[in-house]
């Protein structure tokens, strides 16, 4: 089997575990829209203060909803030896770490989807130049989704995995979180040129993850 | 697998038992004699008077916080490497980084006291100052790691995929840092200029302070690796222990494993 159709194996299983459990969208998603909602109250719900921190907002509330998404990840990977399952597939530790990342990646893009309507509407910005906030997006996602499941994977297995992950997780992602929102911000205030260097760095970044995530999967699947 | 529990005796130390205490003394003695040039030999800074004082640990902390994690980037990979892997190299890794983190914490705590008087705040947002704090975390997370029980073999895998990870993401972070703090606003607080040059007594007592806390940082190092090896040490014996005792109990029972069978968690 090649590599696409062993990812392509992988992420269709997560992702169907999801359309039949529904976690993302009935717990994460909403989890999400509260936090996003509680950041206003925190704040004065002043539009002028909301609309100028916006793209922070966002990007944290991301993350600490991505932090759901990876336990969530892992978690069904924990019931029922299905963890001896994928080590026993046959399956190679790069395919494994492309089809779980990748399912991950989709399940946040679809989050941040919702969010950035939430912040359209609730928060009142206006999104001007929609390319390299597209790609900005993209690539801030799948750098979370690849170091989320490489940290994931890290912790599987071990009975502290739920507090582990987000105090591994989060230092090793503030640059994303600084790029994401530097490039909304670009993009808010309408100046595309400044967006696209954060959205180099983003790129590097999820290319980087991406790699080692590749290369440490197997080696640290079998330690779980 | 875990290795074979004869080897791993003779790594139980770092450094020959004596070259440990010589080290001990030696950088007991060039502590103080740097607490005395620091605090007297040296003079006061023209701009900042006394509180420039500080730079004379300030900056040596900060060496040996990159010194320790570049040695337990270095021992990671070394332990991943299969030709070199070996638990000295997980311990050397897991001992650096404890040095590296309470370092790190020094060089934080010793810049906020430097810049209250000097900047006028405990902190700023400066791009240095940022980088170090996000350090400080990364690490403070493979410490976390490190604490929890597991065997030795997966420990040290995890660890040292671990240390990689965060050492590869300390340019990044510097990098982002950096981009962000010049690409909004220019050092307000921080001013290059208040670090220029030095001569003299006061570039001798840096430098001084930079040779006195490696002497400790190496002395340190031994010390926690002995510490480590100890204390894997006494765990291998208690497990062999117990192990003994639960079958001079219960050697007519036959042992049952149960095999826990979890629901699926929403």
């Amino acid at each position: 089997m090649n590599l696409w159709r062993e990812v392509k194996l992988v992420a269709g299983k997560d992702l169907r575990i999801e359309a039949r459990s529904k976690v993302t969208l009935q717990q994460i998603v909403p989890f999400g829209m509260i936090v996003l909602l509680l950041f206003a109250f925190a704040l004065d719900p002043d539009r002028g203060i909301l609309r100028r921190v916006a793209p922070g907002l966002f990007w944290v509330t991301v993350l600490l909803a991505a932090l759901l998404a990876v336990s969530r990840s892992f978690g069904i990977e924990a019931d029922n030896g299905a963890r001896d399952g994928l080590r026993l597939s046959g399956l190679d530790g790069p395919a494994l770490f492309l089809g779980k990342a990748a399912a991950l990646a989709i399940e946040l893009l679809a989050l941040e989807v919702v969010l950035t309507l939430v912040v359209v509407l609730v928060y009142g910005i206006h999104l001007n130049t929609w390319l390299p906030l597209t790609l900005a997006t993209i690539a801030a996602t799948i750098g979370v989704a690849a170091t989320g499941t490489l940290y994931g994977v890290l912790a599987a297995g071990l009975r502290v995995r739920e507090t582990l992950v987000p105090v591994l997780l989060l230092p090793v992602v503030a640059p994303v979180l600084l790029g994401a929102t530097r490039a909304w911000e670009a993009a808010i205030d309408g100046i595309p040129s400044d967006a696209w260097p954060w959205v180099g760095l983003l790129g590097v970044f999820a290319l980087l993850f991406t790699a080692i995530g590749m290369l440490a999967f197997g080696p640290l699947l079998e330690e779980a | 697998m875990t290795d074979p529990t004869a080897s791993k005796r003779d790594d139980m130390r770092l450094l020959k038992p004596v070259v440990s205490t010589v080290l001990g003394w030696a950088s007991l003695v060039a502590v103080v004699v740097l607490a005395l040039f620091g605090l007297w030999g040296a003079p006061p800074d023209e701009v900042q008077s006394d509180a420039q004082r500080l730079m004379y640990i300030h900056v040596p902390a900060a060496w040996i916080a990159y010194l320790a994690f570049g040695v337990t980037a270095l021992g990671s990979a070394l332990w991943l490497w299969p030709r070199t892997r070996s638990s000295v190299w997980d311990r050397v890794a897991g001992a650096s980084a404890e040095i590296g983190v309470i370092f790190t914490a020094l060089t934080l705590i010793l810049g906020s006291l430097w810049g209250r008087p000097v900047w006028g705040v405990w902190w700023a947002w400066d791009a240095r100052l940022v980088t170090t704090a996000v350090l400080f975390f990364l690490y403070l997370g493979y410490l976390a790691l490190r604490r929890i029980p597991t065997s030795p073999e997966s420990r040290a895998k995890r660890c040292s995929i671990a240390a990689l990870i965060a050492f590869v993401d300390v340019p990044i972070v510097h990098f982002s840092v950096n981009w962000w703090r010049t690409l909004h606003q220019q050092g307000t607080v921080f001013n290059e200029q208040l670090d220029a040059k030095i001569h003299g007594v006061m570039a001798f007592t840096l430098w001084f302070g930079v040779l006195a806390f490696t002497l400790l940082y190496v002395y340190l190092l031994d010390r926690r690796y002995r510490l480590l090896a100890l204390d894997e040490d006494r765990e291998d014996r208690e497990v062999e222990l117990a192990i003994a005792e639960r079958v001079a109990a219960e050697r007519p029972v036959g042992n049952v494993s149960s095999a826990p069978v979890g629901g699926s968690a929403q």
